[in-house]
């Protein structure tokens, strides 16, 4: 049977993929960040999944106001990065795993979430930056990710989003519907966005440390008190963005101890302000 | 029954809503356009020509010839649609974020450098932090257009 080994938390910063693709991951201003993710390269290589459960939100770029879906997932042989008005970036074709995706749209949705199925779509910065940081730049005579990437959208432009609670629901029954998919593979479940950060108005830039550092504790020992969180809380202390972060619930559901398993091991923790406008957390857990 | 709308205490921010969402039908849709390649191109030619193409109203094309991000969000703009004016333009979503505060380029990214903007005071409307209506524009470049 497939089983989710673990979940990877990342903001999805586009000027980080700008840094990536322009070649200033050495400058001063980049340095430290990249650092972060150095851990996170190699334990990647060391822990190479079979397939990546990817959840991130689109901004404004595979759905535009026609249609909002509050979940979609893409079920897809493959998906294209997008032009965000900068142009694509120069990154490989996203390659999808059609069965293992059908699957889960299938068990999901008969456990009561009302997933938006999508064959075609553009993935963004929000699904490819994260892939760029954990698994570099692919060489140019090797020019694909390491593995297929089952893209999962949350709505997150439109209030209101879906909730904490709801995000850390969905999470568990990813983590049944995984777990009863016939074939022997190891799947890890990534949650992305976030974490502090606004984007927008007067109050553009806002940071907060002692909020982002109280999520990262919860998010790695206590999630349900992760969940507990209130969309205001995200927006009044995390700014208007930073309720990106109901995305990382849904990967922390998935995890073994939150359906009565062992406590998952932590890997990783990294934190770092600013990239642009935006503080970045950074999280490997291993079930 | 009205939308319930516990956000509206939030100072300097507006949230996306349905009624936001709404009203900025055509502006969005119109950024959306420019993910095409021929299109921000045919837009950078003759900007009022395009935005013509569109049914947005006066104010909203005015919003965006005068590259006024907080204007434009008044008016239904989305910020995550209005980036694709930001890219056609060449500019990051850090001197996008950073035009909508009054600072220079320079001044805003140096508050981000120095660990971003506090939230302190910044909480509720009525309190005194440097993104409350009282205390704009926050920077020399917001001074010296007023």
């Amino acid at each position: 049977m497939a089983k989710i080994t673990a979940s990877v938390f990342t903001s999805h910063v586009p000027a980080i993929g700008a840094a990536l693709d322009l070649g200033k991951t050495q400058e001063a201003y980049w340095q430290p960040l990249f650092a972060g993710y150095e851990y996170g390269k190699q334990w990647m290589k060391d822990n190479k999944p079979d397939v990546i459960f990817l959840v991130y939100n689109d901004h404004a770029t595979a759905f535009s106001l026609d249609f909002i879906p509050t979940f979609a997932i893409g079920t897809g042989a493959q998906y294209q990065p997008a032009d965000e008005g900068w142009g694509p970036r120069p990154v490989p074709v996203v390659k999808g795993h059609p069965e293992l995706a059908s699957h889960i749209a299938q068990s999901v949705i008969q456990q009561d979430f009302d997933l938006t199925i999508v064959n075609k779509m553009d993935v963004d910065h929000g699904l490819t930056v994260p892939l760029s940081l954990m698994c570099g730049q692919p060489p140019a005579d090797k020019f694909e990710w390491p593995c297929p990437v089952i893209p999962f959208a949350v709505n997150v432009v439109q209030y209101p989003v879906p909730s904490g609670q709801r995000c850390f629901n969905l999470g568990k029954a990813i983590r049944k519907a995984i777990e009863t998919y016939d074939e022997d593979i190891n799947v890890h479940i990534w949650g992305t966005g976030g974490m502090s950060h606004q984007l927008q108005g007067p109050r553009a830039g806002l940071i907060n440390k002692e909020f982002d550092s109280a999520f990262l504790d919860k998010l790695i020992n206590n999630p349900q008190g992760a969940a507990d969180l209130s969309h205001m809380d995200y927006v009044r202390e995390a700014g208007s963005e930073g309720i990106e972060l109901v995305m990382w619930l849904i990967a922390r559901g998935a995890m073994n101890d939150v359906a009565g398993g062992k406590a998952p091991t932590l890997k990783h923790r990294f934190y770092h302000v600013p990239a642009s406008n935006t503080a970045v957390g950074h999280v490997i857990l291993e079930n | 029954m009205a939308l319930d709308k516990p956000y509206l205490d939030v100072p300097g921010t507006i949230i996306f809503d349905a009624d936001q969402s709404r009203k900025g039908y055509w502006i969005n849709q119109f950024c959306m356009s420019l993910m095409k390649a021929e299109n921000r191109e045919r837009f950078k030619a003759n900007e009022r020509a395009y935005l013509d193409e569109w049914a947005m109203t006066e104010e909203q094309k005015q919003a965006v010839l005068a590259r006024d991000l907080n204007w434009c969000m008044r008016t239904g703009g989305n910020i995550y649609f209005l980036a694709k004016i930001g890219a056609t333009d060449g500019k990051s979503f850090q001197q996008m974020a950073g035009s909508m505060t009054g600072m220079t380029e320079e001044e805003y990214r140096n508050m981000m450098i120095k660990g971003g903007r506090s939230v302190e005071g910044n909480r509720f409307v009525g309190e005194n932090g440097d993104a409350q209506a009282q205390n704009q524009p926050q920077g020399s470049a917001g001074k010296k257009a007023h």
